[in-house]
C-alpha cells in the first residue's frame, strides 16, 4: 500500500470515528448543560466554592466569574512554579524564574500551552499534574462554558440570564472531560505511554552503560492535553515523543481526541437551539474547511518542495518513522485548526506551503472545528457576520436563529474579529523593526532568510494570539521581548474575545424572537454553509494575505 | 468603592476555592486513579517498556539509542557498523539554549527545527547521504529519506524497512554472518502498519540489534 493511500485511509477512519461519536457525545453535552440535577461530587465542589449553582447570571456576572477563576489560576500556577524547589516529587528541579513562570501560567490558563521550557528538564510531578494538567481541564471547561452561554443567548428570549458559570465549569469538567480522559489515558498506557511517579533513574543501554531518564504521569496528561485542545507536552518533543505517542494507532487516537469535542459541540448547539439541522450547517462548514486543509497539507508534504527536502527525497525532517508523512500531515492540520498546538512532527521543518497552511488554519481564528468551546463561539460569531453580509445583499435586517442582528450585535461581532489580527500583525510588525527581536531568528542561514525568518515571527504571534501554542521552533522566543509580547497576546487573545462573546450573548438573550417569514435566510441549508465558508475565507484572506505573501508564499514560490 | 473592593475580593475567593476543589479532582484524584489502574493492568508499559537481554536491561523498546564504538579525536561518536544504525538526531537540546549536539540523549528530546531552505540542513542532508552511500556501498539515489533526516523527537526508535535492508549487507559482513540470515532478521523484525493502514511500516533498531546479538552468539 502506498503511503498516500494509507494516509487517505487514516483520514477516512478518522471521519468514521468522529461520526460515530458525534450524536452520543453531542447529546450528552446538551443534557449536561441543561440538566437540573447535581451529582454528589458537584454538590461538594459547589459547597467549597460557596456558590449556588442554580442562580442565573447575566453576562457581566458570568464574565466576572470567568475572570476571577482565571486570575486565581494564573496566580496559583505561578506560585506553584516559583515554589517548585521546595516541593516534594520534583526531581530536584529548581524553581522556575519569574518571567518564565508568568509566561507559562498565562499560557496554560489561556488554553494556549505555549512552552518556553523543556518539560523533562524543568517541571516535576507536582507542577505537571497538580498545576499544568489541572489547567488543561479547567481552561477547556471554561471555553465550553462560554460557548454554551452564547448558545443560550440564541435559545433564550426576553431575559438577560445566561446560566451559572460555576455550574457550567464544574459540569463540563466532571461530566464531560474526566470520563473521556480516564478511558483515553488507559488506552494510551495500553499502547505504551508511560504513567508512573518514579523519579530520575538510570536505564541500561544496549552498548553498555546507562542513561538517565525520568518517569511521569504522562498518559493522564497527554489525553487531556489533546481532548481539551491545550497542547502542552510533558516532554519537550511533545506528541512526537514515543512515551507520549507510541505508535500509528495512538497518533490517530490523539487526533480523534483533539477533534471530537469541537465537532460534537455543533450537535449540542443544534439540540439547545431546538433544531439539530442548524448544528449540521455549522458542522458542514467546519468539516469542509478541515478536510480541504488536510488534503492540501498531504499534497504539499508528499510533494516535499524545498531544497533540503528535495535532497533528502521526502519531507521526513522533524517527522517520526512510525507516523510517516500522512499521519503527521493529518495531525498538524488538526492541531492548527483547533487551539491545540500539540505536535507529532515539527512545523518549522514542513514545506513552505505546509507551514503556510498551518498559519492560515490558526488565522481563520481556529474555528474549523476550533478549540473546545472557543471553536463553536468563534464560528457562531462568523455566522453572525455572514448573515449580516447576506442581509446587506438583499436589503433586509439580518436575523439568525430568530434573533435580530442589529447595530449592537454587529459591533460586538466586529470587535471580536478585529482583536486577534490586531495583536498578530501589530506585534509582528514591531518585531520586524526591532534588532533584538530579529536576532532571535535562528534559521539565519536560510536561502533567502527573509521569508522563512518572517514566517517564524508571524507564526509565534499567530499561535499566541489564537491560543494555539505550537511554534516554528527555529525562533528563540525565550527573550524578554517575546516572553512579554507573546504573554500579552495570549491573555488578550483569550479573554478580550470572551468579553465580546458574552456581551453578544447577553444582548441576544434579551431580545424578543423574530417570527420566521418567507424572507428569512434559511441558515440550516447548504447555501448558508457555503456562504459561511466564503465569509470566513474572504475575511481572513483580506486580513492576512499580505503577511502570508511575505512569508510562506514567497518562500514556497522562490 | 469599598463595596466594589469587597465584592471583587469575595469573587476572587470563590474563584480560588473553585480552583482548589477542581485541583483535588483533576490534579490529585484523577492522576492517582489512572496511575493505579495503569500500574496494575499494564505494569511494564506504564513504566517505559524496558527490555532485557541476557538478564540485563538494554533500553526501552520505545526510545532510540546510539550504537557507537567510542569517539574520534573531535569528540564525535563513531558508529559501530557491526550493528544497525538509527536515524540521525541533530536536534539541539533545551530549547536551543546550548549548541551541543545531544544525539539520543533521553532527557533532551526535540527536533532541529531547521527549515527546508536552511543551508545547514541542506549541507547536512547531502553529507549524510554521501556517508550512507559510501558506507553501505549503494548509489545515493537509493538512500531513503529517514536515513538523512532527524526525527521530531530526536529519539525515533525506528528506521524504515528500506534503510534496514540497505544496512543488512554491511552488517552481515562485519559480523561474518550469512547475508540471507541478516536479511531474514530484518524481515522478521519489520512491523507493518497498525491494522494495515495506521502509521508506516518500520523496523525497531533495538529489536534488530538484539536479534543480531542472538545470531552472533
Amino acid at each position: 500500500m502506498s503511503p498516500i493511500l494509507a494516509g487517505v485511509l487514516q483520514l477516512i477512519a478518522l471521519v468514521a470515528a468522529l461520526a460515530l461519536a458525534y450524536r452520543p457525545l453531542g447529546d450528552h453535552m446538551a443534557a449536561t448543560y441543561s440538566s437540573r440535577k447535581h451529582l454528589r461530587v458537584e454538590k461538594i465542589i459547589y459547597r467549597c466554592i460557596g456558590a449556588n449553582p442554580d442562580t442565573e447570571m447575566r453576562w457581566p456576572a458570568y464574565l466576572r466569574g470567568i475572570l476571577a477563576f482565571s486570575l486565581a489560576g494564573v496566580l496559583f500556577l505561578y506560585l506553584l512554579q516559583r515554589l517548585q524547589g521546595s516541593l516534594p516529587l520534583s526531581f530536584g528541579f529548581a524553581s522556575i524564574s519569574p518571567d518564565q513562570a508568568f509566561n507559562t501560567a498565562a499560557s496554560f490558563v489561556a488554553n494556549t500551552n505555549w512552552q518556553s521550557y523543556s518539560g523533562e528538564q524543568a517541571m516535576g510531578h507536582v507542577v505537571q499534574t497538580a498545576g499544568l494538567a489541572v489547567q488543561n481541564f479547567v481552561s477547556a471547561a471554561t471555553g465550553m462554558a462560554v460557548a454554551i452561554a452564547l448558545v443560550r443567548g440564541f435559545s433564550r428570549t426576553r431575559t438577560g440570564d445566561l446560566g451559572n458559570f460555576w455550574a457550567d465549569l464544574v459540569r463540563g469538567t466532571v461530566r464531560v472531560l474526566i470520563p473521556i480522559a480516564v478511558i483515553g489515558a488507559l488506552v494510551l498506557v495500553a499502547c505504551g505511554a508511560i504513567q508512573n511517579f518514579s523519579g530520575i533513574h538510570e536505564v541500561g543501554q544496549f552498548m553498555g552503560g546507562t542513561q538517565q531518564t525520568n518517569g511521569g504521569a504522562v498518559a493522564s496528561q497527554e489525553v487531556i492535553k489533546e481532548l481539551g485542545t491545550n497542547g502542552g507536552g510533558y516532554f519537550n518533543a511533545n506528541s512526537a515523543h514515543p512515551f507520549e505517542n507510541p505508535n500509528g494507532f495512538t497518533n490517530l487516537f490523539e487526533i480523534f481526541l483533539i477533534l471530537v469535542i469541537p465537532f460534537a459541540l455543533t450537535r449540542t448547539f443544534g439540540r439547545l437551539v431546538g433544531n439539530v439541522r442548524q448544528g449540521y450547517a455549522v458542522l458542514a462548514t467546519m468539516g469542509v474547511i478541515w478536510l480541504g486543509f488536510t488534503a492540501l497539507m498531504m499534497w504539499t508534504e508528499f510533494a516535499h518542495g524545498g531544497p533540503a527536502l528535495q535532497a533528502a527525497g521526502a519531507a521526513m525532517e522533524g517527522k517520526e518513522n512510525r507516523f510517516g508523512i500522512g499521519g503527521s500531515s493529518i495531525f498538524s492540520v488538526a492541531t492548527t485548526l483547533t487551539s491545540t498546538g500539540a505536535v507529532d512532527s515539527f512545523h518549522d521543518s514542513f514545506t513552505a506551503f505546509g507551514g503556510g497552511i498551518q498559519l492560515l488554519g490558526m488565522m481563520l481564528g481556529e474555528i474549523a472545528p476550533g478549540g473546545v468551546g472557543s471553536g463553536l463561539y468563534g464560528m457562531l460569531v462568523m455566522a453572525v457576520i455572514a448573515v449580516f453580509i447576506a442581509g446587506l445583499m438583499v436589503g433586509r435586517t439580518p436575523e439568525y436563529l430568530g434573533k435580530k442582528i442589529g447595530t449592537r450585535e454587529i459591533k460586538l461581532a466586529a470587535c471580536y474579529i478585529l482583536i486577534t489580527p490586531t495583536l498578530v500583525l501589530g506585534f509582528t510588525a514591531a518585531s520586524m523593526v526591532l534588532p533584538d527581536a530579529l536576532g532571535s531568528i535562528l534559521n539565519t542561514k536560510a536561502l533567502g532568510a527573509g521569508p522563512h525568518g518572517f514566517s517564524e515571527v508571524l507564526y509565534a504571534f499567530t499561535s499566541g494570539a489564537n491560543n494555539n501554542g505550537s511554534a516554528f521552533g527555529g525562533l528563540n522566543a525565550n527573550t524578554p521581548w517575546y516572553n512579554t509580547t507573546i504573554g500579552l497576546a495570549m491573555l488578550l487573545g483569550r479573554f478580550l474575545p470572551m468579553v465580546f462573546v458574552l456581551a453578544l450573548a447577553g444582548s441576544l438573550a434579551g431580545q424578543k424572537p423574530v417570527p420566521e417569514t418567507a424572507g428569512t435566510l434559511r441558515t440550516e441549508k447548504p447555501l448558508f454553509a457555503g456562504l459561511l465558508v466564503g465569509t470566513i475565507l474572504i475575511i481572513t484572506g483580506l486580513t492576512y494575505f499580505p503577511a502570508l505573501a511575505l512569508g510562506p508564499i514567497a518562500e514556497g514560490l522562490s | 468603592m469599598n463595596n466594589a473592593v469587597r465584592n471583587s475580593a469575595r469573587l476572587f475567593g470563590a474563584g480560588l476555592r473553585a480552583l482548589l476543589a477542581l485541583t483535588v479532582v483533576c490534579g490529585v484524584l484523577y492522576p492517582l486513579v489512572v496511575t493505579g489502574v495503569a500500574q496494575a493492568a499494564f505494569h511494564d508499559k506504564a513504566n517505559g517498556s524496558e527490555v532485557t537481554q541476557n538478564g540485563r536491561t538494554v533500553g526501552s523498546e520505545l526510545l532510540g539509542q546510539r550504537y557507537d564504538k567510542g569517539k574520534d579525536s573531535k569528540g564525535n561518536p563513531i558508529p559501530d557498523l557491526r550493528y544497525f544504525q538509527p536515524r540521525p538526531s541533530a536536534g539541539l537540546g533545551s530549547n536551543k539554549t546550548n549548541d551541543v549536539n545531544t544525539q539520543y540523549d533521553l532527557q533532551v528530546s526535540g527536533a532541529t527545527n531547521q527549515g527546508a531552505t536552511n543551508t545547514d540542513l541542506i549541507a547536512a542532508v547531502k553529507e549524510r547521504k554521501k556517508w550512507v552511500a559510501d558506507t553501505y556501498g549503494v548509489p545515493q539515489s537509493e538512500v531513503p529519506a529517514d536515513a538523512v533526516t532527524s526525527s521530531g523527537s530526536g529519539l525515533d526508535p525506528d528506521i524504515s524497512p528500506a534503510y534496514a535492508q540497505l544496512q543488512a549487507d554491511r552488517v552481515a559482513k562485519e559480523n561474518h554472518l550469512d547475508r540471507a540470515k541478516v536479511e531474514k532478521l530484518v524481515e522478521d523484525t519489520t512491523e507493518g502498519r497498525v491494522l494495515g493502514f495506521m502509521g508506516e511500516p518500520r523496523v525497531n533498531v533495538l529489536k534488530l540489534n538484539m536479534g543480531l546479538r542472538e545470531l552472533t552468539k
